[in-house]
């Protein structure tokens, strides 16, 4: 599948974003990494350039509560809503129904084994073949973990 | 396939008229459409470029792009990387260095892996160019990297086409990709801010020199810096496409137009079983793939 890796905010935490990407081309994957601090509409205008399936987002500076919410609001707004979202970096525990809520499909922590999220793009890629609900614009019941 | 052909032109017609979202979705159609679109602009002004691994040309086209927005151009980009030949993935990544901190919306940048598509990702590339420029982009150019034979092909598919190479390299130029550099329109040493830079340059003044009466430039640039941009934009614009130029646009265009016909042909793979076995000649197998290309052409 397309996806794009981003970073949001001031963070500048690139390793695990890196790594991610890196696992998913080895996994397959065309992968589009954007660099480091881009804010919201920066990163909804290179998904849709691109024309990605997929948002992987990265965040280790705490922002995610905020940014996170408000690049998915973006993305259906931009008429996006097909776009798989997910996350990672450290996001603590009380945060996740926040995201799952904004549309986030599944969340991967540090020390995540590589193999996980390639399990997780799999299964996204079945649910869009098979048309369940998986795009940050379907219906929200579904999350991974 | 009809319908697939209408769908394209009705996101080519939305995409004129402005919307983005469906300009994204006419470049993802038309690499993915089994008969390539033939879109025609008459005013195309397109760029390749193209150079060894690592020698600068994402950062560079930044530097050109941020110089062209500034200038009240519309660029459009369209950025090439190879596709892992083990895993089937690609990491697409000279968008990293050509985001600026305002790229916005006179800027598109798509990427490419361009090992996706069978029998060669040129002719999408020249529908994508001409696609483009109906939307009304001003500038399209095209980054490759300077190795391989689709990627030579590519080359030859934009009106000019400048040559990236960095310090260290002017010798790998010199015994390896003579014809790249014969291609070029206009050539750039990058990284003039590294000592090597101003030799690097000579040696290639040297090899055109050999080459008789050339009169083509060879600029020192820094992408970095920023430094001789602005010289190279004005060569680059003011560059008169060579008179063969033409002749060899429309020869690429054949050959791998013909190619990718050849490489998706639905018998193509019966035709080699039968040829492994012996069953017909070479010259016979050309005979039908041939007749049933024209066929299917009209
Ligand atoms: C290395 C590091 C740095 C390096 C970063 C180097 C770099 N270029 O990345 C440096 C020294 C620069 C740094 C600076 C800072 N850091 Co720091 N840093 C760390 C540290 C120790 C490790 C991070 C790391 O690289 N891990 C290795 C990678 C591979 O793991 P990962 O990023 O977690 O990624 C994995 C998963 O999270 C997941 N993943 C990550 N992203 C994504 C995305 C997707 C789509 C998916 C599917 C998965 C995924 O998969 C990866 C592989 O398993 C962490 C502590 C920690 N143990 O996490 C603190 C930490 C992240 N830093 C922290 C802080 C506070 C800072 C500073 C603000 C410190 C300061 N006061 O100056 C600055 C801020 C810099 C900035 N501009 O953002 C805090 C953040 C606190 C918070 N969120 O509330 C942490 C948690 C330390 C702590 N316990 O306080 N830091
Ligand atoms: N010193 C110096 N480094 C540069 C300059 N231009 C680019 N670089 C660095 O060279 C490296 C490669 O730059 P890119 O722009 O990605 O090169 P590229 O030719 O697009 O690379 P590929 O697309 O991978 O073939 C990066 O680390 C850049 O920061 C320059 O003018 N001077
Ligand atoms: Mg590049």
């Amino acid at each position: 599948m397309r996806v794009v890796i981003a970073k949001p905010g001031l963070d500048g935490h690139d390793r695990g974003a890196k790594v991610i990407a890196r696992a998913l081309r080895d996994g397959g994957h065309d992968v589009i990494y954007t660099g480091l601090r881009k804010t919201p509409s920066d990163i909804v205008r290179i998904v849709n350039d691109e024309d990605a399936e997929v948002l992987g987002l990265s965040t280790l500076s705490g922002a995610h509560d905020s940014l996170i919410p408000k690049i998915c609001n973006h993305l259906r707004e931009a008429g996006l809503g097909n776009v798989i979202v997910f996350a990672g970096g450290i996001i603590p525990e009380r945060d996740l129904e926040l995201l799952y809520k904004s549309g986030v499909r599944a969340v991967f922590g540090p020390g995540t084994p590589t193999s996980d999220v390639l399990d997780f793009l799999e299964e996204a890629l079945l649910r869009k073949q098979n048309k369940h609900p998986i795009g940050v614009g379907d219906d929200l019941g579904w999350h991974w973990n | 396939m009809a319908l697939e052909l209408s769908n394209i032109n009705e996101l080519l017609e939305l995409a004129i008229s402005g919307d983005r979202r469906s300009l994204s979705r006419l470049m993802t159609k038309i690499a993915e459409s089994p008969q390539i679109p033939k879109f025609h602009s008459e005013s195309s002004w397109t760029l390749g470029v193209t150079g060894p691994p690592g020698a600068g040309k994402s950062t560079l086209i930044g530097q050109m792009v941020k110089h062209w927005v500034t200038a009240g151009e519309s660029v459009a980009v369209l950025a090439l990387d190879p596709t892992s030949p083990i895993s089937g993935g690609s990491f697409l990544a000279d968008r990293i260095r050509m985001e600026g901190d305002d790229l916005g919306e006179t800027v598109f940048v798509r990427s490419i892996a361009s090992g996706n598509i069978p029998g060669g990702i040129s002719p999408y590339i020249w529908s994508m160019c001409q696609a483009l420029s109906l939307c009304g982009w001003t500038r399209i150019v095209v980054e490759t990297v300077g190795t391989g034979q689709s990627e030579f092909r590519i080359a030859a598919l934009v009106d000019r086409l400048l040559l990236v190479d960095g310090p260290d390299r002017g010798d790998i130029i010199q015994a390896e990709k003579a014809g790249i550099l014969e291609l070029a329109d206009v050539i750039a040493i990058n990284k003039s801010d590294l000592p090597r830079a101003v030799s690097s340059a000579q040696s290639i003044r040297t090899s055109l020199a050999l080459s008789g009466d050339d009169s083509r430039e060879v600029l020192l640039v820094s992408a970095l810096e920023g430094v001789g941009v602005e010289k190279l934009i004005s060569t680059i614009e003011s560059c008169e496409p060579r008179s063969e130029r033409n002749e060899m646009i429309m020869r690429e265009r054949l050959i791998s137009e013909w190619d990718s016909l050849l490489v998706t042909h639905s018998e193509i793979d019966e035709i080699i079983a039968k040829l492994c076995i012996g069953s017909i000649t070479v010259n016979e197998a050309i005979q039908i793939l041939s007749s049933s290309i024209v066929q299917s052409g009209e």
